[in-house]
């Protein structure tokens, strides 16, 4: 496979590269919007903090929005390499899996039911859906002669994903639940979010991407092949489960602070493979920098597509992941 | 005494079998039960022996507006879009000859709700008799460009639903953003927005809803069951059903119409109703067999009862909510999907 960069040093400064641009994703994320804010004072809001309104702008709504938008991206963009590495299916994604719609869903009924509340609570229950809902869909995709076949995966996550997502429209009717908080758990959002959001997840979310990354080594012997890898003696099931942990850890997490957003983790896994190949090594590191590029960057165009109005972030990604999904489907799903 | 029962002149010819015409009947029995029960239940209970009376008009009472203006349209709703989803289903079925997709799955209803959304956002002067006629263009918009990405050298059954499942969440997508961007969109707009959108038939009228979309289903029904047997025939193979004297593209670009126009014209009334185009058609298959001249009247009338009892539980469940019957549709098709991805589990 041919591949836009090839040497590491080739690599390494395409990722910085990257960095580079996350900053100016966050920076701008900042700045742009319904009120605009000069660089100047994110700086001044966070040396010389004066209370003003815009110091209170910056702090209370457009950082976390920032944060969380970059580490949703970020996730959703590893927790997709992964999946297609294990799964050996190119359209492998936490939201045509119907991960993220379980996990929303698992969130929805708790809240509603069981008077869940606090945002520790609400990031085990993402995990906890997020886990089901890919045991079920792994399981279902596998069942049969074939094994994992690209088809039976993606209908059975379709259909899960219409399943939770009528079954969590149902429960917050029933519930009497805003607008606003069902358009959240229907879409995705990164708006209005507080900061309190970003801390009771990040941490999660920081351990699982260390851990792929760690896990990148392992990642390459397996998509060998399940026999190759056994044959050079890899423990191919301790793999495949710390991978699915850290899949439902970012899976789950990110679900928790932005809702359920689709096709960055088909979206970023495809593009990165492109840039640097197969490796993941690089992979995984790629894939967290540009995913969260491009969550920040939909983010920021979201607020201009109908100015002053915003659309949710989920939208954006939807459309914008259209093309790639055609293209594979059309290749026939196959790595 | 021969098993069959044909019904032929020269116009068309039609072949049942004596267990199917057996089906057809208990289900209409069973229909006509469930009607009644539909209409006596609610906030304000009213016996099957009253309902009986009022329909035929010869009881006088208070609850004679309730039901002509209230629960009849909303019965014969659910019967005209439950039957019309899983006609619709049952013919794509057949055409793709993959058990496992149907309308809703593969985008052409996502398509159908999009039409009805833009008509509602920028038509709205224009009469609400052209509501069907729009939901129906977005379905064959949809279809069209399902169809096209998934062409190369030939449509084969597994892209057509791949990429008509990834169509289906981007048409989802612009229809929220329509939605949202739209210059009215105060939240109660919003809110019946997505309720539409996961189906609902609350509060239907006659002439807005049941006028408008009773022309569609008398003309598409009979067509449909006329056009059943060149299904048979298809599901022998495009080799074998070329060979025995059947146009077979023209055929399906027809069958494949009648489906998308169905899937359509539910969806504008009833809003994009999951499952039922999925679950029917199989439960028709175990009732009558393979025949498609059996499937198609079997699976309309299972499709309206499944959405009958569905919107029954909608309605009364939560008194005084009403729940979208879609979540309840999901909540029985979701489990039974699963449990024919199981049988299907070795290919067909």
């Amino acid at each position: 496979m041919k591949t836009l960069l090839e040497t590491s040093s080739q690599k390494a400064v395409g990722l910085f590269v990257g960095l580079l641009l996350f900053a100016v994703g966050i920076v701008s994320s900042i700045v742009f919007g319904v009120a605009d804010i000069s660089w100047r004072t994110i700086w001044d809001s966070y040396v010389r903090f004066d209370g003003s309104q815009e110091h209170l702008i910056i702090q209370t709504a457009r950082m976390p929005r920032a944060l969380i938008a970059a580490a949703a991206g970020a996730s959703l963009a590893v927790a997709g390499s992964l999946m297609q590495g294990i799964t050996r299916n190119q359209l492998a994604s936490p939201s045509l899996f119907g991960i993220n719609a379980g996990a929303a869903f698992f969130i929805v009924t708790g809240s509603a039911f069981f008077g869940v509340s606090g945002l520790s609570a609400f990031a085990t229950l993402a995990f906890v859906g997020a886990a089901f809902t890919a045991t079920l869909v792994y399981t279902l995709g596998s069942i049969g002669n074939d094994g994992l076949t690209p088809l039976k995966v993606t209908l059975a996550g379709a259909a899960l994903t219409a399943f939770f997502s009528s079954l969590s429209l149902g429960v917050l009717l029933t519930s009497g639940q805003t607008f606003d908080q069902v358009l959240y758990w229907f879409v995705g959002s990164v708006a209005g979010r507080d900061l309190n959001i970003f801390t009771a997840a990040a941490p999660y979310i920081g351990i699982a991407l260390v851990g792929a990354f760690l896990l990148a080594r392992h990642m390459n012997v397996l998509t060998l092949g399940e026999d190759v890898a056994v044959g050079l003696g890899q423990k191919t099931i301790y793999i495949k489960l710390a991978a699915g942990v850290i899949i439902v850890l970012l899976a789950g997490g990110s679900v928790s602070m932005a809702g359920p957003i689709a096709f960055v983790g088909i979206i970023v896994p495809h593009l990165m493979r492109y840039l640097v190949g197969l490796d993941y090594r690089w992979v995984i590191p790629y894939c967290a920098v540009y995913g969260a590029i491009l969550l920040l960057a939909a983010d920021v165009g979201s607020r201009y597509i109908s100015f002053p109005k915003e659309v949710p972030v989920g939208i954006m990604t939807a459309v914008i992941g259209v093309p790639f999904f055609v293209f594979i489907a059309r290749r026939g799903g196959r790595s | 005494m021969s098993k069959l029962v044909t019904i032929r002149n020269r116009m068309f010819s039609f072949q049942l079998e004596r267990r199917t015409v057996m089906v057809i009947l208990m289900l209409l029995l069973a229909n006509l039960a469930a009607i009644v029960v539909c209409v006596g239940l609610g906030s304000k209970t009213i016996s099957p022996a009253n309902v009986i009376r009022i329909l035929f008009g010869t009881l006088d009472s208070p609850d004679t507006m309730i039901i002509e203006s209230l629960r009849m349209p909303r019965v014969i709703i659910a019967v005209m879009v439950g039957s019309a989803l899983a006609v619709s289903g049952a013919l794509l079925q057949g055409i793709v000859r993959n058990p496992l997709t149907s309308p809703d799955i593969i985008g052409i209803s996502g398509g159908a709700s999009l039409g009805t959304v833009i008509f509602i956002l920028y038509f709205s002067h224009v009469s609400i008799r052209y509501m069907p006629l729009s939901a129906i263009l977005g379905a064959f918009a949809a279809a069209f460009l399902i169809y096209l990405f998934a062409y190369r050298k030939g449509v084969t059954p597994l892209r057509l639903v791949l990429i008509g499942i990834g169509m289906a969440t981007a048409i989802t997508a612009v229809t929220y953003m329509l939605i949202l961007t739209s210059s009215f969109t105060p939240t109660a707009v919003a809110v019946k927005a997505f309720t539409f959108m996961t189906g609902s038939i609350y509060g239907v009228s006659w002439v807005r809803d049941v006028y408008t979309l009773l022309p569609w289903i008398v003309v598409l029904f009979p067509v449909a069951i006329l056009y059943a047997r060149h299904l048979n025939v298809q599901e022998l193979g495009d080799e074998v059903a070329t060979s025995v004297g059947s146009s077979v593209q023209i055929k399906r670009t027809i069958l494949l119409v009648i489906s998308v126009a169905l899937a359509g014209a539910a969806v504008s009334i009833g809003g994009a109703i999951n499952f039922i185009g999925l679950m029917a058609p199989h439960i028709a298959r175990k009732l009558v067999g393979p025949s498609y001249g059996g499937v198609i009247p079997v699976s309309g009338l299972i499709g309206s009862l499944v959405l009958l009892l569905s919107d029954l539980v909608a309605r009364i469940a939560f008194l005084p909510l009403d729940i979208p019957a879609g979540v309840f549709t999901a909540a029985i098709g979701a489990p039974f999907f699963i449990y024919l991805l199981y049988r299907h589990r070795n290919g067909s």
